[in-house]
């Protein structure tokens, strides 16, 4: 055995870093939305309950025992797939992190922040129809090739599969509402309802090849952990994607009906 | 006196068809809970099913689910603006309900072939009820519109 494995000190150090980013961001978050209190309005405790909301679910998810144990069970990998790329993005969107960023920059710093939304990288990854590619897309291309049994081996390759799924969610998600921040890009509704349709549909498509066909291959999960695990990923999918159409009709609702997009 | 006229009329054919959106995707809840889940007699996926079957049947999936959450928003929305016509609302919800049973009847289980209603026995009598409880549904749906057109004409 020459092979260098990483030390346990090493690698427990790196399972911290993304709870370490996480509580950062989160306290970054609270304090800029304690500085707003004394602004017109302050900051609504809505959108910090749901900042927090998100922030303690991915923290669920990315738990050094959560992901030691998703290691070795794809069950668990699908639960923690559905809160880093679904259920965790839609509060982190909901708590409009931009706004507060625009808000709590000074001008000229809020300025440069502007011209990254505004470049033409942001306003291509951010339209709804190539969040929904960068999201189903990248789950299709996980799951339905070796790629899944890599990042059992890779560890680099492990966490950059959770930032895409973060990443990639909260694009969607932020891309289908196009609120309560600004998004780069406003299609009709319907439109909008159009690429959600999409993407539940592949969701549940992508479910069944699972189930059926026992993907992903190659990492030595049985039948019935697979079969569980894409039922998971078909119900959990339902549940999460109903959860961002409810949140979008409801948007849709408090909105006067002379000011509604069709 | 005269009483003045309400300042809008509700719209008769936007709550018939939000509400058809609502029947079926009730209809499609209860035929996956009761089916898939309580009896078990629907497969999740079933080896007989052609790839057609497997995609049209995810399309079909987001579209129950859309419709249900699309069709209680918008009679939600008609409801608060007073828009909403509540006998043609009934008269949707059963067309819904009904028309969703008898295409997953005859096109999901027959022409699509997604699953059957239940494996290991002779289906023409699961079949059968299956289509005549949605012909039953369509039945009430059609007799409360046809109730909904006399009460607007009166």
């Amino acid at each position: 055995m020459h092979e260098t494995h990483p030390t346990p000190a090493d690698a427990s150090l790196l399972n911290m870093l993304p709870l370490a980013l996480l509580v950062l961001l989160t306290l970054a978050y609270l304090s800029a939305a304690y500085r707003q209190r004394s602004a017109t309005g302050g900051w609504s405790g809505w959108r910090i309950a749901a900042f927090m909301t998100g922030s303690l679910l991915l923290g669920l998810a990315l738990a050094p025992p959560v992901m030691e144990w998703a290691h070795h069970d794809l069950r668990i990998h699908m639960v923690q797939h559905l809160l880093i790329g679904m259920l965790a993005p839609l509060g982190w969107v909901l708590s409009a992190p931009v706004t507060l960023l625009l808000r709590t920059l000074s001008p000229g710093a809020a300025r440069h922040v502007i011209v990254v939304l505004q470049s033409r990288t942001v306003r291509l990854v951010s339209h709804p129809v190539s969040a929904l590619v960068l999201n189903i897309g990248g789950m299709y291309l996980l799951y339905l090739t070796p790629l899944y049994a890599a990042t059992l081996q890779n560890a680099a390759l492990h966490h950059w599969m959770h930032l895409h799924f973060l990443v990639a969610g909260y694009l969607f998600c932020w891309s289908i509402l196009a609120g309560p921040d600004a998004a780069p890009h406003t299609p009709s509704m319907h439109f909008r309802l159009g690429v959600l349709f999409v993407s539940m549909a592949t969701h549940a498509i992508l479910g069944k090849l699972m189930y059926g066909y026992l993907w992903p291959r190659g990492t030595g999960h049985g039948v019935e952990e697979i079969q569980f695990a894409a039922q998971l990923m078909y119900y959990g999918g339902d549940l999460a994607e109903v959860l961002l159409a409810i949140v979008l009709f409801t948007m849709w609702l408090r909105t006067p009906p002379s000011r509604r997009m069709h | 006196m005269v009483t003045p006229p309400p300042a809008t009329s509700p719209y008769p054919r936007r709550s018939l068809w939000c509400a058809v959106l609502v029947g079926a995707g009730v209809m499609a809840g209860i035929d996956e809970i009761v089916f898939h889940q309580i009896l078990q007699w629907h497969h999740f996926f079933d080896h007989a099913t052609p790839t057609v079957g497997i995609l049209s049947d995810g399309l079909l999936h987001a579209a129950e689910l859309l419709a249900i959450v699309a069709g209680f928003f918008l009679l939600l929305d008609l409801a608060r603006r007073q828009l909403l016509a509540l006998s043609w609302a009934w008269a949707g919800f059963f067309l819904g309900m009904g028309g969703f049973q008898l295409f997953d009847g005859i096109v999901s289980h027959k022409l699509l072939r997604i699953h059957q209603i239940r494996y290991g026995v002779d289906l023409l009598i699961y079949d059968l009820t299956w289509n005549l409880t949605a012909l039953a549904l369509l039945a009430i749906g059609v007799w409360l519109y046809r109730r909904a057109s006399r009460l607007e004409q009166d």
